[in-house]
């Protein structure tokens, strides 16, 4: 099926056609990434706030405590921004995503779609895939500035580290292999919570109590992947890009 | 297998089994242009399923359905999508996109399957509309519309390609008597009007003698009687003397 779906989407590209309607494509976008614009701003401040709190404690000990602003931007930048913006999506629009498309699947909406000549894959799986695809990396680097941003403002609190040094520090530390890092994950994570959600939406059997089934089984399954596929890339990395 | 010159639909030797239980057992039947076959049967005989089966989205374990003279089950995604650009469906749910008013669920087709600009589907989508008597009910969400009123829009949504077959799938179940008239109307309209073949599957008696040019009926998986309704209405055949003894006890009961 899904090779199909990319012949016909082919076909229609071919025929100077839109693969899909462009209108939905941006509607999607607007709800993965203005939409959760709020909700990975106050996570990502909140989580760099706390991490660089708790770093600062620990790191006063041995009376390095300069070292937050590296510790905190590069673990943010790395590991925290993407996979806590996974994490987000997979709750907020995997969810939705699974639960849209399983009420269709169950309505039969899907068939009837599918019934009328109009791929169901390419009509409603293809700008919600492509649009958490994209904007995942957009909503990372949202999430890696709010918590920098966040531990810059308890540092300068509690633990006297001004705001020049702090941004100073980070801009050092940051290398290009980080920002890559995070990067290369947000694609992936988008991707994997995208193709989690729909397929488990479309697969539902069972009317309402099937689409519940499906929803609570899309977020675990999507959450858990990040989170393997975010070890799996941290394996990776460390090991080729040391 | 080949399909009879004359038929626009021909289904062939069509079996159907899900895990152990026979659904469909060699059905053969073909639909001429211009008439209204009506296929009737007990509840989860496979009516519903043979439909599905003719317009591709359900592949049957042996047989063959020719529509125009294509076999739908052989043909590749895209030639199947072209050919379900000819065949409507309306649903028993009427399944249309919750999310979208009635004039976008009609102008889906349009849009997704045709190069028509937004000016000529809005006036194709008023022309369908204004046909199954919906034209004030364009802006308004299928959650806003009464059964009937649903069946109606997915009739329009059905004919925006001017399909040259219509599939009804129990087309008045749940509709009042009136509302089940206007589309028994409808479905007389496209045949007499606008020469479209429909291949409707129901239980209703009354609507079934009313709209049929011919009439067939399933037992057992097998199609025990194809023919004129006035055959089928003095048939021998055990199964549907007890179908339409049934009907006319109900019917007793109900004065």
């Amino acid at each position: 099926m899904g090779r199909e779906t990319v012949s016909e989407i082919a076909e229609r590209l071919a025929k100077g056609r839109s693969p899909f309607r462009l209108e939905d494509f941006f509607y999607q976008c607007n709800r993965v990434g203005v939409g959760s614009v709020p909700m990975v701003v106050l996570l990502s401040v909140f989580v760099g706030l706390t991490m660089a709190l708790l770093t600062g404690y620990q790191l006063r000990i041995f009376g390095i405590v300069t070292l937050v602003p590296a510790v905190v931007s590069v673990s943010f930048t790395r590991e925290m921004g993407p996979l806590f913006t996974g994490i987000v999506l997979a709750s907020r629009i995997g969810a939705a995503y699974t639960a849209e498309l399983g009420a269709m699947t169950a309505g039969g909406e899907v068939n009837a779609i599918e019934g009328m000549g109009i791929g169901a894959l390419r009509f409603l799986v293809t700008p919600r895939i492509l649009a958490i695809f994209c904007l995942t990396v957009c909503l990372t680097v949202i999430s890696v500035i709010s918590g920098i941003l966040g531990a810059a403002f308890i540092s300068n609190l509690t633990l006297q580290i001004g705001y020049g040094y702090f941004f100073d520090q980070v801009m050092t530390n940051l290398l290009v292999k980080d920002i890559m890092a995070a990067v290369v994950k947000s694609f992936l994570f988008g991707g994997i919570i995208g193709w989690i959600a729909c397929y488990k939406g479309l697969s539902v059997k069972g009317g309402a109590v099937g689409v519940g089934n499906a929803t609570t089984s899309s977020v675990v399954v999507a959450v858990s992947s990040v989170i393997a596929c975010d070890s799996f890339c941290n394996i990776f990395i460390v090991t080729f890009f040391p | 297998m080949k399909p009879a010159d004359e038929n626009l639909v021909d289904v062939r030797g069509v079996k159907l089994k899900f895990a152990d239980k026979v659904v469909l057992d060699g059905i053969d039947f073909g639909v001429k242009s211009q008439e209204v076959l009506v296929i009737m049967g007990l509840s989860g005989c496979g009516k519903s399923t043979l439909l599905s089966i003719m317009l591709g989205l359900l592949k049957p374990g042996a047989g063959t359905v020719f529509f125009k003279k294509e076999d739908m089950l052989k043909l590749s995604r895209s030639a199947l999508n072209e050919a379900r650009g000819h065949i409507g469906m309306v649903y028993q749910s009427a399944a249309l996109v919750s999310s979208m008013v009635v004039g976008d669920n009609v102008a889906l087709p349009l849009r997704e399957l045709t190069d028509k600009d937004e000016k000529e589907i809005a006036s194709i989508v008023d022309q369908k509309l204004e046909l199954v008597g919906l034209k004030d009910a364009r802006n308004k969400l299928p959650s806003e519309l009464s059964g009937g009123m649903q069946k109606r829009a997915g009739l329009a949504r059905a004919l925006a390609l001017d399909p040259e077959l219509v599939l009804f799938d129990e087309p008045s179940a749940g509709l009042d008597p009136i509302n089940s008239g206007v589309i028994d109307d409808l479905i007389i309209q496209l045949r007499d009007k606008h020469r479209v073949a429909s291949v409707v599957v129901t239980h209703e008696m009354d609507s079934a003698f009313a709209v049929a040019s011919r009439m067939a009926f399933i037992h057992a998986g097998k199609m025990i009687f194809e023919g004129k309704p006035e055959d089928f209405r003095n048939s021998k055949e055990p199964a549907i003397a007890e179908f339409l003894s049934s009907y006319e006890k109900q019917k007793q009961n109900r004065k």
